[in-house]
């Protein structure tokens, strides 16, 4: 398909990581943001075709593995309540809660629907007058803009069975919080190529400069990545720390400023609790009044619901680049994408399940 | 999760503010698309699509920087390579 095939081009791939080889002349440690580009990353053999000297590590940004566990509680309670139309998209439905999943929930008879777009779920809540109709909200900016249409065009239509269990979360504070860590490794960033298409480029100036960090915003072929790595390097043996914006097909600096200005309509900024990291400030979207009438946490009455995320899953220090997957004592053993322990390994996008993927044996033996 | 794909968009359906909608082509596949955030975009235009919606229109020229890039990198690398 045209805007994909091209940007797969094997030979130009290997020119490109001839030229990343030759402007590399110190070790450096470079995380892409977004799980999408980990998982081609991956998939591709992207940092194979790197020089040693070159460490890509992942970060947090796949929203299915940073949901906390409180809210996938918060939603099987949601899920299992007599009446509910429960929807979701696909990969929220195999995320262990505390005790079961949303699967589990559909086998006992819940009605959980998988919707391709959360305006399937307003088409259902407008056909279902006499069912209440939860959707669960998750995503980055990215996807903000579709729940804040859903919620928008339900509001207007006064649809008050529609409701939203909102897991927004943004990724800035995210990168933030990263390079504030006393743990942190990250001196370059990939930043996430769709997020900014929405946001723009212009929140990320000021961490470039306080943090003496490149932020490259880059797209999600090989070509994009290598491309990305490579302006990232050069700023780095150059001593500088700049946004650059290697996905300018997608990414204009101003970002969508229609979506942005139903994203403010919406929302505001809130606090959120990330799994496996804990709560970072102002790193997330809730319900701003009117459109509160459709907070489903409100309406079934789980806002004051608490979880605790187990000890045992070191997921937390994998979505901070501290630890590779195949660090963790339990990475393909005890921990699968059958049987995830935790964030990392239970969304196809966690660099987790990437790495048992499609590094297969050798990731396991190297685990070993 | 960000997952966006880009494909073309063949025929407008609706014009209505926050319901301009039409379809878009993936390789021959027609899917509807809502296209109320890509304003600026019409028939035969390429658009990135992220759960049903349109999130940007993509700049052709823009499209091809990064073969650009690496045929002006390959020549200055020739121009730099220490004779043979």
């Amino acid at each position: 398909m045209k805007f994909i095939d091209e940007y797969r081009d094997a030979e130009a791939a290997r020119r490109y990581a001839r030229l990343i080889a030759n402007r590399t002349r110190r070790p450096w440690t470079i995380m892409e943001i977004c799980g999408g580009q980990t998982h081609a990353i991956v998939k591709f053999g992207i940092d194979e075709l790197l020089p040693p000297e070159l460490t890509l590590i992942h970060g947090p940004g796949c929203p299915v593995c940073v949901t906390p566990l409180e809210l996938i509680d918060k939603a099987l309670a949601i899920a299992a309540a007599p009446g509910v139309i429960f929807c979701s998209f696909g990969d929220m439905l195999r995320v262990p809660g505390s005790r079961e999943d949303l699967f589990a929930v559909k086998a006992r008879g819940g009605d959980v629907r998988v919707v391709y777009s959360p305006m399937d779920a307003v088409a259902l809540a407008a056909a279902h007058p006499d069912r209440e109709v939860v959707f669960f909200a998750v995503g980055f900016e990215t996807t903000a803009p579709a729940t804040a249409m859903a919620v928008y065009q339900a509001h207007r239509a006064t649809l008050q069975n529609f409701f939203l269990l909102v897991s927004h979360v943004l990724v800035p504070p995210a990168m933030e919080a990263i390079l504030s860590s006393p743990m942190n490794r990250v001196q370059g960033f990939l930043a996430a190529g769709h997020v900014c298409t929405i946001m723009g480029t212009a929140e990320y100036g000021p961490l470039a400069a306080r943090y003496r960090v490149p932020i490259v915003v880059t797209g999600f072929e090989p070509l994009d990545i290598l491309q990305g790595v490579y302006l990232c390097v050069r700023q780095l043996e150059e001593g500088r720390a700049e946004v650059e914006n290697q996905y300018a097909r997608a990414v204009r600096r101003a970002g969508n400023r229609p979506a942005q200005a139903l994203i403010r309509e919406v929302f505001t900024v809130v606090d959120r609790k990330w799994r496996g990291v804990g709560s970072i400030p102002a790193s997330g979207l809730g319900l701003r009044p009117p459109y509160d009438a459709h907070d489903a946490e409100r309406r079934f009455g789980v806002a004051d619901r608490h979880t605790e995320e187990p000890a045992e899953c070191e997921s937390g220090l994998v979505l901070q680049g501290v630890k590779k997957p195949t660090e963790c004592p339990a990475f393909g053993t005890r921990c699968t994408p059958e049987r995830p322990m935790g964030a990392t390994m239970v969304s196809s996008e966690g660099a987790c399940a990437a790495y048992y993927r499609y590094r297969g044996v050798a990731a396991k033996v190297e685990a070993r | 999760m960000c997952l966006g794909v880009p494909g073309q968009i063949v025929r407008l359906e609706r014009e209505e503010p926050g319901a301009r909608t039409g379809k878009v082509s993936f390789g021959g596949v027609l899917k509807p698309v809502n296209l109320s955030y890509v304003p600026e975009a019409g028939v035969g235009d390429y658009v990135i699509v992220h759960v049903g919606f349109a999130i940007s229109k993509v700049d052709e020229q823009e499209a091809t920087v990064v073969f650009d890039y690496l045929r002006r990198m390959g020549e200055l690398a020739e121009l730099e390579a220490p004779p043979p």
